[in-house]
């Protein structure tokens, strides 16, 4: 069970009372019609599935219900932050 | 290699079966193969085997980072089923079925096929209408499926609940009679065998580390065992680590992997003689031929390669397993695993060429690859052997995420996935 600390709430309270959302950080394309298919085939179903550091977006469904991003390690399931939408990350994977 | 036979079972009785010959060797790895298949689970062994048996091509090595058959295929809950909604999936499911029916036999090797039947339930209005638009689209496709009111369920499965005393009272079920249950680790080794029969080498411990690419062309691979091997055509077929490999490759995959988790109990007598699954509370079981009630239900909703479960997901699916059998609520559970799994936006698998030229993928199983095992590797193999799609894999290629032709078997088949 992982143990998550809600940054609007500021505690930590159980898995179960949050939903995970996905990868975090997405940006909307600027000007939607101005894409290629490709383009915007990516930004609907391209995912970043890192066996490693990831940013994810959570959601505290059954507490304040709002949104938050996590830091998480997909192997390890250690939770290394969460942060406020609109902030950036502390923790990130050294580039390749 | 021996065919297995009544007569070839009463001669090795006489030595008190100690002189059974191997099932295959562990060759060491030759210079360049013509086709390279990464992944010895179920999907990929296939692949082989039917490479060498239909399509003549023997000089093929399947590369495996661990024993051969130790990921998924001996992981999963050992459901077969063809009554996928849209078309293209329940060709390809049908494809699979059909190919099941007649495996035992095809492969000299028992995987203990047993089509007794799968159950879904419906707890609603809506899942009534759900299933029963599943039945005609799916006896349309050649595919059989019936429904069944509550009575008739009740007294063709004693020990499922239908009273209406229940939080979520079954209504009725469709149920597609030739499904069932298969035995999942003897189809990894009679596919291995039949492979290695063949002249298939299978590589066991041999991890690949890298793509050896050319002018976008695939090249080899390199492995962190036996340094790099080449081949004219590879095929990726890695289940939960298909992301990492496109990686490798320079591509990325529109999958991601989660935690897809199963539970058995203690070995008790037999209570339960087909497949049960709900997708409205959210479990399914089955007893499997040791007695053991084998259960599963859904995925972790966050991406994880740890091959294991979160400890809510187990608490809400024995939830629902006694929801619908009040009567095991006091079987003590023996074992609990987890693997991984790559779901697709629109939980369909990708059969595809990719954007390297000889490099080929068949990923995106998601939760439902076992019952594919059969017709996975049977149209992958035309794939690799042709150097493009099978009919069958045409409609899975990677392309739809781009040009929007998804088969969106996500929510409207109305099944567990």
């Amino acid at each position: 069970m992982l143990c998550i600390f809600c940054p609007h709430c500021g505690e930590y309270r159980e898995e179960e009372e949050f939903s995970a959302r996905g990868q975090a950080h997405i940006k909307r394309p600027e000007d939607p019609e101005a894409c290629s298919d490709e383009e915007w085939g990516n930004y609907m179903f391209f995912r970043k599935n890192p066996k490693g550091l990831h940013h994810e977006l959570w959601v505290h469904s059954a507490g304040c219900g709002k949104f938050f991003n996590m830091t998480r390690d997909t192997v390890s399931y250690e939770i290394k932050e969460t942060y406020k939408i609109g902030e950036q990350p502390s923790v990130v994977a050294a580039e390749k | 290699m021996q065919k297995y036979s009544a007569f070839e079972l009463f001669k090795n009785s006489v030595s008190h079966h100690e002189n059974w010959p191997r099932m295959w060797e562990n060759p060491v790895p030759k210079k360049k193969y013509d086709i390279i298949i990464i992944g010895g689970g179920g999907h990929g062994l296939a692949t082989a085997y039917y490479l060498a048996k239909e399509h003549g091509i023997t000089n093929i090595a399947v590369l495996e980072k661990g024993h051969l058959g130790s990921g998924n295929i001996c992981r999963n809950t050992t459901i077969v089923r063809s009554n996928y909604l849209w078309d293209e999936s329940a060709h390809l499911y049908e494809h699979a079925m059909k190919l099941w029916e007649g495996l035992s036999q095809d492969l000299n090797y028992n995987v203990m096929f047993s089509q007794r039947g799968v159950y879904h339930l419906c707890h609603t209005l809506q899942d009534i209408r759900d299933n029963e638009r599943l039945t005609y689209a799916n006896r349309l496709n050649g595919v059989d499926n019936e429904m069944v009111d509550a009575e008739q369920l009740q007294r063709e499965i004693p020990l499922l609940d239908c009273s209406d005393k229940t939080r979520f009272p079954i209504l009725g079920a469709s149920v597609q009679r030739r499904a069932g249950n298969a035995r999942h680790d003897a189809v990894a080794w009679g596919y291995a065998r039949g492979a290695a029969m063949r002249g298939v080498d299978l590589i066991q411990n041999c991890e690949v580390t890298d793509m050896v690419i050319e002018n976008n062309t695939i090249v080899g691979v390199k492995t962190k065992q036996h340094g790099v091997i080449k081949a004219d055509r590879v095929g990726c077929v890695t289940a939960g680590h298909s992301g990492v490999m496109a990686k490798m490759a320079g591509f990325e995959l529109p999958v991601e992997s989660h935690p897809l988790q199963a539970l058995v109990s203690e070995p008790i007598k037999p209570v339960l003689d087909t497949v049960v699954m709900s997708n409205h509370v959210h479990g399914y079981m089955s007893q499997s031929n040791k007695g053991d009630l084998v259960i599963g239900a859904g995925i972790d909703s966050y991406l994880g390669y740890g091959q294991r479960g979160s400890y809510s997901i187990i608490e809400h699916t024995v939830q629902a397993i006694v929801e619908m059998f009040p009567e095991v609520s006091r079987v003590r559970m023996n074992r609990q695993w987890g693997g991984i799994v790559d779901t697709t936006p629109d939980a369909c698998p990708i059969i595809s060429a990719t954007p390297v030229k000889g490099l080929f993928f068949n990923c995106g199983w998601g939760t439902g690859g076992f019952k594919a095992t059969p017709g996975s590797g049977h149209v992958f193999a035309a794939t690799l052997a042709q150097g493009k799609a099978h009919e069958l894999a045409e409609p899975f290629s990677i392309e739809r995420f781009h040009n929007g032709a998804l088969i969106d078997e996500h929510g409207a088949a109305a099944v567990a996935h």
